[in-house]
């Protein structure tokens, strides 16, 4: 009998084109989403060397990171984003890559378009040059992200230069109490292994709690999967991933559907695989999560209180315990839902579809935002943002004195000009509480997207599980 | 590529654990389409203070270590965002090889493309070589990539593991992308496979 294997190395066997004597592998690539920051030196290296995008069919363009999320119409102020948006443009017409520009309704961030599109399927290899592509891994699908070097590699030969990673898997057992969301169980997974706790891994989520989320909240676990150091997470396809993906446009049709459901479902790991290393949490364990400092594995209940560094056991992360809450403004002891906050900020690739508006807009129901308090939501695509006007979400939020923008990254990374000023403090959906991440002196919460609402009515961070 | 043989120059100490890619190069640098002059955004926040001013304290801005080629840190050095931007500041500013325990593996990966060795060492190791950076003018090493170790002032030469594919690449300045396309009859069967069994991957 052949040895039982992990959903991943299903996926990376078979897509070995080549195995060197030293163990380099070249995998072959199924999927490439390219957007405007990470592609400009890969398209022109191809230029330079008179080469092709070997498969414009595998491959799929979009502009988010710089992209204003104000009214489009009259194009992009800051002269840099507008250049590198206006270099996508021309890269994808001269190497006939197909492209969503800034006023398709299917454009978005590169990680919600992906899925909303069926264009990332189980079982398949996909790679973006952003390191939040491992949120495609909810799909069962390997994907990871890549520099720009290697962004020209896979446009040019539709492979990768790689060499094995170990199987982790994490097992969330039970059901998940009310309030409680895959963000919280993905910083809860971070708090617990560190940053660097899934280095040289790809982590296969299992267990009750995971099986029981919907496919927008896999995406977030999977999302700040890199936020662990793993480079990809996976979560084996089920009836919910078929469900999610049936009728998309990009998804199989008619036959090739059923053949390619059918294949899917051989997919799971088996019985008996062997994982290098497992960790087990309990759903009923963890409470809505907060970060305090500036890694996300800085990471506490919103029950809890900042941390005192001396309460860290090895000197490294005392010591940037104490740079962190210098940082951050805060003083150890400090209950977490005494902390007041000037912006809110609903969206990034990890929160921003439309489970996730939806959990904004039913805490923000007949509540206003705070008084001081600057609160925006961003949905992922001009898709999501159509489906939450019409389902009301849209007026709920507006109503609530929330404002309601055009898709992008945004305030996650502040390339464009939303952004959280020096010394401001922000409850924030998004996957990355470094210093400056949101903007230069800026200082990050990451809760979930229920959670940031609940910030946003009470001006504080605040447990959206006592809000009457 | 540029080719990594040996190098000596000196080390500076950034004794910090987690240094993401968003603190070797924020955003604001990431805007261009080339992948020169990124020096100028390296450690952008931490080097200048909100007016632009150089921080005396940072350790690129002393002295000695404004010429530094080496950079030894803590822990996940790299971790974050995939941007090639932070290899490319580090390159610009004349830094070729950065020194630490462990590094992030989209960050250890990028390295490798642009002429940058990653050394993984032992903690007590990079503690020792830490100490040694901290001598300021007196703080040259040398790193052998062929006999793969590294020898700090006092010359004692630590030993570091390697990917053999990896060191051959750097060692001999290889582009990927030649070598990859010397297998495209491989590729080429492969998609052929593919493209029978699981059609609906192709548009």
């Amino acid at each position: 009998m052949a040895k039982p294997k992990t959903l991943f190395d299903k996926i990376w066997d078979s897509h070995l084109v080549n195995v060197q004597d030293d163990g380099t592998c070249l995998l072959y690539i199924d999927r490439h989403l390219v957007h405007e920051v990470t592609s400009p030196q890969a398209f022109e290296g191809l230029r330079n060397a008179g080469r092709k995008v070997r498969r414009v069919g595998a491959t799929l363009a979009v502009a988010d990171h710089n992209v204003p999320t104000t009214d489009r119409s009259k194009g992009i102020d800051a002269e840099d984003s507008r250049i590198q948006v206006n270099e996508l443009t021309k890269n994808c017409r001269d190497f006939g890559v197909e492209l969503f520009d800034m006023n398709d309704i299917r454009q978005g961030i590169v990680h919600i378009i992906g899925p909303e599109q069926g264009f990332t399927l189980p079982g398949t290899t996909l790679v973006c040059g952003d390191s939040h592509t491992a949120t495609h891994g909810a799909f069962g699908s390997l994907a990871f992200g890549i520099g720009t070097t290697e962004v020209e590699h896979v446009l040019a030969t539709q492979t990768l230069l790689q060499w094995p990673l170990k199987n982790m898997r994490i097992t969330v057992e039970g059901k998940l109490p009310a309030g409680v969301v895959g963000k919280d169980v993905i910083l809860a997974v971070i708090g617990k292994i560190g940053t660097a706790g899934g280095t040289g891994h790809i982590i296969e989520y299992a267990g009750e709690a995971i099986r029981g989320l919907s496919m927008e909240g896999r995406m977030t676990v999977c999302n700040m999967t890199i936020e662990a150091g793993a480079r990809a997470g996976l979560v084996a396809p089920d009836e919910t991933t078929f469900n999610y993906l049936k009728g998309r446009p990009k998804a199989p049709k008619g036959a090739q559907w059923e053949a390619a459901v059918a294949f899917w479902r051989t997919l799971p790991s088996d019985k008996g695989a062997k994982y290098d290393k497992e960790v087990t949490m309990k759903a009923a364990d963890i409470a809505p999560q907060v970060t305090w400092g500036t890694s996300p594995e800085d990471v506490v209940p919103i029950t809890g209180k900042v941390p005192a560094p001396e309460s860290f056991a090895s000197e490294d992360k005392q010591k940037s315990a104490r740079m962190a809450l210098d940082y951050m403004g805060l003083k150890p002891g400090t209950p977490m839902t005494e902390i007041p906050i000037d912006y809110v900020f609903v969206g990034a690739c990890t929160n921003a579809r439309i489970e996730d508006i939806r959990a904004a807009a039913a805490v923000a129901k007949g509540r206003k935002v705070a008084k001081g308090v600057r609160a925006l939501v961003v949905p992922g695509s001009g898709l999501i943002k159509a489906q939450a006007e019409e389902e009301g979400l849209a007026d709920i939020l507006k109503a609530a004195g929330f404002e309601w923008r055009e898709p992008g990254c945004s305030m996650c990374l502040a390339m464009n000009a939303d952004k959280v000023p020096p010394g401001k403090r922000c409850a924030s959906t998004s996957n990355r509480n470094f210093k400056g991440r949101q903007g230069p002196g800026a200082r990050t919460h990451l809760v979930s997207p229920a959670m940031a609402a609940a910030a946003a009515v009470t001006g504080k961070l605040a447990d959206v599980r006592k809000l009457a | 590529m540029q080719k990594f043989t040996t190098l000596t120059g000196v080390a500076a100490p950034l004794n910090m654990i987690n240094v993401d890619t968003d603190m070797v190069i924020p955003k604001q640098f990431l805007t261009t389409i080339k992948r020169s002059g990124l020096g100028k955004g390296l450690f952008f926040e931490m080097r200048f203070d909100a007016k632009g001013k150089e921080n005396p304290d940072f350790v690129l801005n002393k002295k000695p270590y404004r010429k530094a080629k080496i950079l030894v840190a803590g822990d996940n050095f790299g971790c974050g965002s995939s941007r090639e931007h932070a290899p490319w500041a580090l390159l610009d500013f004349g830094i070729r090889c950065v020194i630490a325990p462990s590094f992030a593996d989209i960050f250890y990966n990028n390295c490798f493309k642009n002429g940058i060795l990653p050394v993984i060492l032992p903690k007590k190791d990079v503690m020792r070589l830490m100490a040694a950076a901290e001598k300021g003018s007196n703080a040259t090493f040398t790193v052998d990539l062929a006999g793969q170790t590294v020898a700090g002032p006092d010359g004692e030469r630590i030993t570091f593991d390697i990917d053999p594919f990896k060191k051959h690449c750097l060692l001999n300045g290889l582009d990927d992308i030649g070598l990859t396309l010397q297998h495209g009859k491989k590729i080429e069967s492969f998609e052929d496979k593919q493209r029978a069994s699981q059609p609906w991957l192709y548009r």
